[in-house]
């Protein structure tokens, strides 16, 4: 299996360091301190690493120290018994920039997927609860980080998808249709829709045997759960597409398309987002992210990096004990952990037979570490 | 930033309202002036009002020209079967640099994107379908020679539709590995691309 570390990490002006360097631990790495201290935002700069955007805040600028003009997050990895530096830097007016062992890339796509990583996070229950595009956010997610191909089909149907909005937006402005005009676009995201909708099916078939048998164990194999890839983006797509046109021009957007996939999941055939219990959403959560990290190590040949935020305090004690079983018998690889109550996590951990740190954060780690 | 006197002043913001001039540079270019003899002012100036008072726009390709008809379209050495579709002046100097192409231009001031409301009515597309169907046309081939972006491609779709209801044969530049680049360091779109359309090796 491929080995990867996060050695070390230096923040500039980031969320609220104005400058802090850590080093980790290959195995467990905990960051404790009181709430708003920062632990949290020491996974968000890993995470940013990993897809050089923040798992929270989408306005790079809002990750920038007050009234700085800059951030950068400076990164030391051995991946394969090599060192590689990754930096990522953001600067107000100019273009982001992240640079591999030095070098630039040219389009930042090409570096998702370099650095597999796992994030469970108090607000994951989204997945299960809100509306369909968390779902679609975490399954993409995870088909961009094992394939860039499909990484660029996404990104090219999403702006041909904003084109095609643009364009019945003016069209509904201007209360005329033109067939003409967005034939360009059909026959353009068509192929693209439903080369995505195979890659989103094929994954589910993969997907689907690991979160059930990771389901099964949280809930002593009681019920019977599965995941449904609910589309309308099949063989009969193509003219299904065209006929919505005036539909499409009444709404003044795209009515039909893989950006209105949904993942229905089901508990003995029944919704989980109406019908499941509060612990049955948590264990659906749990459990998709635990196949998640399953299928990046298998996918990848090697093990994510994982970061739990909070994830002591969000969990019930059977799910808690179930994650520090998992570490104990080494299943997971570098772990980065954020808790409130300093005592707790050391109680948690102390029986796991691995490298630990433990970072004990006040205003001080703010100035430096 | 500070300045001791508004005619200074005054000059920068004018000049650092032009693509790639910020502040520091307008300054520099402000000074520069100041320096020199007062004729050589006198000459810029003029010889940009002029420029902007006089220049013209082919009435056919509407490539910037001084004449109603520039001297590409009206060059009898010119291949007048043939047509290249291209967004702006720029691209016609970039593609005339070559020495490659001998056929005429069509330049279309702009290509098609909703977002930032650009729709077909905004290019010279009514003046190309002119050109190509009226009974004296030649045309028989029109070349897109659009940048390969998500908004070129749908252009092209757009026009080629249109065009092919004439009967006219349409072709697209190459896309392919640049001259001098190494295989291994090609995105795999343009690298797939190129085996797809790959040329007879000669």
């Amino acid at each position: 299996m491929r080995k990867m570390k996060l050695l070390n990490i230096r923040l500039a002006q980031f969320k609220n360091y104005p400058q802090a360097n850590f080093s980790f631990v290959g195995g467990i790495n905990c960051f404790l301190g009181r709430n708003g201290i920062g632990k949290t935002n020491i996974l968000d700069a890993i995470y940013y690493l990993a897809f050089t955007k923040s798992a929270f805040n989408a306005v790079d600028k809002d990750n920038i120290l007050h009234e700085e003009s800059f951030f950068s997050i400076k990164a030391s990895f051995e991946i394969e018994e090599k060192a590689v530096e990754v930096l990522c830097a953001v600067r107000l007016g100019e273009k982001k920039m992240v640079r591999w062992a030095g070098k630039e890339y040219e389009r930042l796509s090409e570096h998702i997927g370099k650095l597999p990583l796992v994030i469970i996070v108090p607000q994951d229950t989204d997945i299960v609860r809100e509306a369909s595009e968390m779902r679609r956010k975490f399954f993409d997610n995870l088909l961009c980080q094992l394939d860039q191909e499909y990484l660029k089909l996404l990104v090219n149907y999403n702006h041909l998808l904003k084109q095609r909005n643009a364009l019945l937006k003016s069209f509904l402005e201007k209360s005329r249709f033109s067939a003409e005009q967005i034939a360009p676009y059909d026959e353009l995201m068509i192929p693209l829709a439903l080369n995505i909708a195979e890659n989103r099916k094929a994954l589910m078939e993969k997907f689907l045997p690991i979160f059930k048998a990771f389901y099964q164990d949280l809930s002593d194999g009681q019920e019977e759960v599965s995941i449904n890839y609910d589309t309308r983006v099949n063989n009969s797509f193509e003219n299904d597409f065209k006929a919505q046109h005036q539909k499409d021009f009444r709404q003044g957007r795209t009515t039909l398309g893989i950006h209105k996939d949904d993942y229905l999941f089901l508990s003995e055939g029944k919704a989980v987002k109406k019908f499941g219990s509060q612990g049955q959403q948590k264990s659906f959560v749990i459990a998709l992210k635990l196949a998640q990290f399953d299928l990046l190590k298998t996918s990848k040949n090697q093990k994510p990096l994982l970061l739990l935020d909070d994830v002591f305090d969000k969990l019930d004690d059977k799910r808690i004990a179930y994650l520090l079983q998992m570490m104990a018998d080494g299943r997971f690889g570098q772990i980065f952990l954020t808790d409130a109550r300093p005592e707790r996590s050391k109680e948690y951990l102390r029986n796991i037979d691995t490298d630990k740190k433990f970072f004990e954060l006040d205003l001080k780690t703010q100035e430096n570490v | 930033m500070e300045f001791s006197s508004k005619l200074i002043e005054s000059a920068v913001t004018e000049f650092s309202k032009l693509p790639g001039i910020g502040k520091k540079t307008a300054l520099r270019l402000v000074l520069h002036l100041l320096k020199q003899e007062e004729d050589f002012t006198t000459d810029i100036a003029q010889a940009l009002t002029e420029m902007r008072q006089n220049i013209k726009y082919c009435k056919k390709c509407h490539n910037i020209s001084d004449e109603d008809i520039c001297n590409i379209c009206t060059s009898h050495k010119r291949d007048n079967s043939i047509i290249c579709l291209v967004e702006d002046t720029r691209d016609v100097l970039a593609i005339e640099n070559t020495s490659q192409y001998n056929g005429l231009y069509h330049v279309l001031g702009g290509i098609i994107s909703p977002i930032e409301g650009i729709g077909p009515e905004d290019l010279t597309l009514d003046s190309l379908m002119e050109r190509v169907s009226s009974p004296d046309s030649e045309v028989n081939e029109i070349i897109f020679g659009l940048s390969p972006t998500m908004e070129g491609d749908t252009t092209a779709f757009y026009i080629s539709k249109k065009v092919k209801q004439l009967g006219i044969k349409t072709s697209t530049i190459a896309r392919g590995i640049p001259i001098g680049g190494e295989l291994e360091y090609a995105d795999e779109i343009t690298l797939g691309r190129s085996i797809i359309s790959r040329t007879a090796y000669e």
